[in-house]
């Protein structure tokens, strides 16, 4: 029995397509598997079922099955057969330990709100397909989960996966123009929440971190590009640490508000009270990122130098006055 | 009232994902003849009418179509049979994203300071480094450092109070009001999200689960007491990300020009609508207007706060007298 035409149909010939070819010891020929699978049946003529074929054997392989074409000889010498070796297409029988299901089992849940919780899931339930699961108490008492919230990351990991070269627009500095970059993928590494990508910039002819929020738009693999290899003393996180991190650190000097400016406060090296207010000397390395907390904390916060700080602090307050108001202020 | 936000995105399966998954399924579902239906769908994080739906489609398929040759599928008595499935009755090898989940994963678990589990994950990524190969030397790649910003003393001393079911107390910083307090929780779980650590519990002083980010916390000891939560304490759905919205929290509609756009990805907002110069008008909720106030000091004109009008005026107020400071 066949169902309609559709999503549901193709699948139903997909399987019956792996099904023959995993089952079959002996390559077999085109004609065979149209006359085993059904669903070719639906085929109109020889070259809606040339084409139907090819592309499911495409997509078959694009998932990963080791679908493989042999020479079958016989009457005629070029005629192929298709099959699927049962040990190429398994998983290895490996047998895990209760705690190391459970550490796999976190390592899983660590994408469960990020692109790949599909995969991740599905790999888990693949080793525990065999196994039965015992009924351990498996908490380890952490949970850590990673964001992939950035649109570039589905195609800048299969770049770095599959070392492949590839172009982007980029995005410099808060507001800045959009460059189109052409790069060489080398590592993919989350560093303080946020996804970079580490490679070699072709037109800048150097070794290049980039930010994945600030790549705009699409990203595109550059056809014939030359293949290239990663350093073998690559390490993106070190990389991008030196790179994007230690920044030279200055000191700032905030007057705070008694019991107030508590994470400042916090990181001061020194503090003096003034009564009313406490004046702090605080280390920083961006200039917006300590603009951002100081205006957070309103009036309670006042910086005193370095000036270009205290510029944008002004600029922001006055911005967030100007937009609220409008009309009856 | 609007429906919880939802992050989670509806996609549609195409017929090639859903083999992928058939795939997987059947070896699962072989290994575990007889299964409750309920259950297989719930562990298989599918509704049961799809489970039934794909089993109606396994039942229709085989390596011939001579009935000795069509896997046989049953589910009448709300359990679970699949046989003459030998076929496919191992999984298919580790795709190149799934091994890197694992894999990535395990190495990130692995930097986390003061885990004691370090042993069986050394043997967990041995193991599935022999069952993926070329994979693994791909996924080496891709990483991923959740180690910094917490004290290992602190995480550790964290995770033995979940484990030991210990009461915590805690000098904790509250940067939204911007004060240090002391406060005894019954902790639940230490998470980390988007690299940042969080400790989890029942607050003692809120009489509610509350979440402590650990790099403000300044202090915590581990008391002699038992800290097991109250039955009826409830974690949060950890996948709606940092911050979940409760339905009483005072609705906000907010405007963002396209350098703050970050807004909407960044919280759970309940609806977006994006204008065609990229500007976006978001509503949200929160039970915490000052910590809205602060955000939008930052956004520094780039976001506006549309309604509630209270709390607009309060946003103007509060940049007027900071101004007054520079002037």
């Amino acid at each position: 029995m066949s169902s309609p035409t559709g999503p549901a149909a193709k699948t139903e010939r997909l399987l019956n397509l792996v099904l023959c070819l995993l089952y079959t010891r002996r390559p077999l020929p085109k004609s065979r598997i149209r006359a085993v699978v059904p669903q070719y049946g639906d085929a109109t003529s020889d070259e809606a079922f040339d084409r139907m074929f090819e592309r499911d054997k495409d997509e078959l392989r694009e998932l990963g099955i080791p679908l493989v074409t042999e020479d079958i000889g016989g009457a005629w010498d070029d005629e192929v057969g298709y099959r699927i070796d049962q040990r190429e297409y398994a998983l290895p029988d490996i047998s895990f330990e209760a705690d190391e299901l459970a550490v796999l089992g976190l390592a899983s849940r660590t994408w469960a709100h990020a692109s790949l919780a599909g995969p991740a899931a599905q790999a888990l339930r693949k080793l525990k397909a065999a196994g039965i699961e015992r009924d351990g108490d498996s908490l380890i008492g952490i949970e850590p989960r990673l964001g992939t919230s950035e649109p570039a990351f589905e195609p800048v990991k299969n770049a770095v996966v599959g070392q492949r070269t590839i172009s982007f627009g980029y995005r410099t500095g808060g507001e800045g123009e959009v460059m189109t970059r052409v790069v060489q993928p080398w590592g993919l590494a989350s560093w303080h929440g946020r996804w970079y990508l580490t490679g070699f910039d072709l037109d800048r002819d150097a070794a290049r971190v980039f930010r994945l929020s600030r790549i705009d738009g699409d990203v595109t693999e550059v056809k014939n590009a030359e293949p290239y290899a990663v350093p073998a003393d690559h390490r993106a996180q070190e990389m991008i640490s030196t790179t994007v991190g230690e920044q030279r650190t200055r000191d700032a000097v905030v007057r705070v508000r008694a019991d107030r400016g508590n994470t400042l406060r916090r990181r001061a090296t020194s503090t003096t009270d003034l009564g009313e207010w406490s004046e702090l000397v605080v280390p920083f390395g961006d200039d917006d990122a300590l603009a951002d907390e100081v205006c957070g904390y309103g009036a309670d916060v006042v910086v005193t130098s370095p000036p270009e700080v205290r510029e944008l602090v002004v600029q922001r307050l006055r911005g967030a006055l100007a937009a609220h108001s409008g009309g009856a202020a | 009232m609007t429906p919880p936000p939802k992050k989670a995105r509806t996609v549609q399966e195409t017929a090639t994902d859903r083999l992928a998954r058939l795939l997987t399924m059947v070896p699962w579902l072989v290994a575990r003849q007889g299964i409750d239906l309920d259950q297989a769908a719930a562990e298989l994080g599918i509704t049961v009418e799809q489970l039934e739906t794909d089993l109606r489609l396994l039942y229709l398929c085989g390596y011939g179509q001579m009935p000795d040759e069509l896997i046989d599928a049953q589910w009448e008595n709300g359990r679970v049979f699949v046989t003459n499935a030998d076929t496919i009755a191992r999984p298919l090898r580790l795709g190149r994203d799934e091994a890197l989940t694992l894999m990535v994963g395990l190495r990130a678990l692995a930097s986390v300071p003061g885990l004691g589990e370090r042993d069986a994950i050394e043997r967990a990524m041995a193991k599935l480094e022999q069952a993926t190969g070329a994979s693994a030397a791909a996924a080496a790649r891709v990483e991923v450092a959740i180690s910094e910003g917490v004290e290992a003393g602190l995480l550790s001393d964290a995770r033995r109070a979940v484990e030991g079911h210990r009461r915590v107390h805690l000098r904790y910083l509250v940067p939204s009001r911007d004060e240090a307090t002391e406060r005894d929780v019954d902790p639940m779980r230490v998470v980390n999200l988007d690299s940042r650590w969080y400790l989890e519990g029942w607050c003692h002083l809120a009489q509610d689960t509350r979440t402590f980010r650990m790099d403000r916390i300044a202090r915590l000891d581990v008391l002699d007491e038992d800290g097991t939560p109250p039955p009826d304490a409830q974690l949060r759905d950890l996948d709606l990300g940092a911050f979940t919205p409760r339905p009483d929290d005072t609705p906000v509609t907010l405007r963002l020009q396209p350098g703050a756009t970050w807004v909407s990805d960044y919280y759970p907002v309940d609806s977006v609508q994006t204008d065609p110069d990229g500007s976006q008008t978001v509503t949200l909720r929160t039970a915490d207007t000052l910590w809205l106030r602060r955000l939008v000091w930052r956004l520094g004109g780039r976001g506006t706060v549309l309604a509630p009008a209270e709390v607009a005026a309060s946003v103007r107020e509060g940049a007027q007298e900071a101004l007054q400071a520079y002037e």
